[in-house]
């Protein structure tokens, strides 16, 4: 949705750092994934409960985004389109097992305490509708910058929800303690469910009202 | 393996831990489709029978292909997707042959399902609790009727929403999650009736 179909995949210097720059703009704010497209909201409910998970599982999509849309754009051209979601998938699926094999092996306390969510990103609608909407028309390296840019547009906002989470639901950040229990008690709502829920629901209200000057000066 | 009966795990997917609720799974579907009770009812039938259905299946590769072959511990998300995948194409196929009708009220919603991660989350918690075969299927059901129980729910509260005077700011979606938070914290006082981890 955000760039021009290329034609056959030619790619002019100018003409391309043009497209990287507006696909790394679009994917971190002007069209974030997840406040705008709202996509990829589960595992950014789920996830956020401590800040140190949240930019584990950041990460995790930067990675599986990028990488998938740069294999899927490079064989753009040689996947049939009738099983061109299938393809898809299998893409997906096989960074996101490289991933949580990396887990298992090198931070198994992380990838228990994320649990199914990290098998959950193949169907983490935002990787699917990447590759789906960009990486199948545009060339290789616009491609990996437009995966990067929406891993990193999600990865803010889990970020900033993890912030949220962990520091009123805890009265600590990344494990360390910045409201002692003198001065605020820990609200244990946020750390549960519906605390994600109205986190993110603030969350999206707030970011309205951030972009709604810029649509403005796009309307006049 | 625990030894909690399928029937508790049943109740508790639907209650107390209901798998859109706690576990935040299915949620790309549960805010688009629920607009509407009929939409609503229609993706919760076809969300429980598939649910259902791919659990067991799952749990059959998983136990009699995956773990005799040795590769279960880096195969099980490919093989699982592609079970759903192909259940969800075969499903489709069937009710198309032979009941039209059918196919012209559940056909729709068919294809979203492959990509709701509700189903592909039943299965991957099915592992990750190590459940036995009879536990699977009661988490397969008992998940399928929560989610459909959730979304009905919102399908209805939508309808009363159309009435109400809802901040500029938190327009569309925003208002969706902070009702949301609600139901949830309402399906926490369950909570101390049955739990399973």
């Amino acid at each position: 949705m955000a760039a021009s179909m290329a034609p056959g995949g030619a790619c002019a210097a100018g003409q391309c750092a043009g497209r990287c720059a507006k696909a790394l703009k679009d994917g971190t704010f002007t069209e974030n994934p997840v406040c705008v497209q709202i996509l990829g909201i589960c595992s950014a409910l789920a996830v956020t409960t401590r800040l140190a998970n949240a930019l584990v599982m950041g990460a995790a999509l930067i990675f599986t985004t990028g990488m998938s849309n740069l294999l899927i754009s490079l064989l753009r051209n040689a996947t049939p389109r009738r099983i061109r979601m299938i393809a898809e998938v299998a893409i997906i699926a096989t960074f996101v097992i490289m991933f949580d094999q990396f887990l298992k092996a090198f931070y198994p306390a992380m990838s228990k305490q994320l649990g199914p969510y990290v098998g959950l990103i193949i169907t983490n609608c935002i990787v699917m509708g990447r590759a789906e909407a960009y990486a199948m028309q545009n060339p290789p390296l616009p491609s990996i910058v437009d995966g990067l840019a929406n891993g990193m547009g999600y990865a803010a906002v889990l970020a900033v929800i993890g912030v949220v989470r962990e520091l009123l639901g805890t009265g600590k950040l990344l494990g360390f303690t910045v409201l002692p229990p003198t001065v605020y008690t820990p609200n244990q709502a946020m750390v549960l469910a519906p605390g994600a829920f109205v986190v993110l629901g603030c969350a999206l209200a707030v970011y309205a009202v951030l972009k709604a000057p810029a649509r403005q000066e796009a309307k006049a | 393996m625990n030894d909690t009966s399928a029937f508790v795990i049943l109740i508790a997917a639907i209650f107390t831990n209901n798998i859109l609720l706690s576990n935040f799974l299915g949620m790309c579907s549960f805010l688009v489709c629920s607009r509407q009770l009929a939409t609503a009812l229609g993706l919760g039938a076809a969300v429980t029978f598939v649910m259902t259905c791919t659990t067991i299946i799952n749990y059959a590769a998983y136990h009699h292909v995956l773990v005799p072959l040795k590769v279960h511990d880096h195969l099980y998300f490919i093989v699982f997707i592609a079970v759903i995948a192909a259940f969800v194409q075969l499903v489709e196929m069937i009710i198309e042959r032979f009941s039209p009708a059918l196919y012209h009220a559940l056909g729709i919603f068919l294809p979203l399902i492959t990509v709701n991660c509700a189903i592909l989350g039943a299965a991957l918690f099915m592992i990750i609790r190590k459940y036995s075969f009879a536990q699977s299927v009661g988490y397969g059901i008992g998940s399928g009727i929560g989610w459909s129980l959730a979304i009905l729910l919102m399908a209805g509260l939508r309808q009363k929403l159309g009435y109400s005077n809802v901040p500029k700011p938190f327009e569309g979606v925003a208002i969706i999650m902070a009702i949301t938070g609600v139901m949830a914290a309402a399906f926490m006082g369950f909570a101390g009736m049955v739990s399973i981890q």
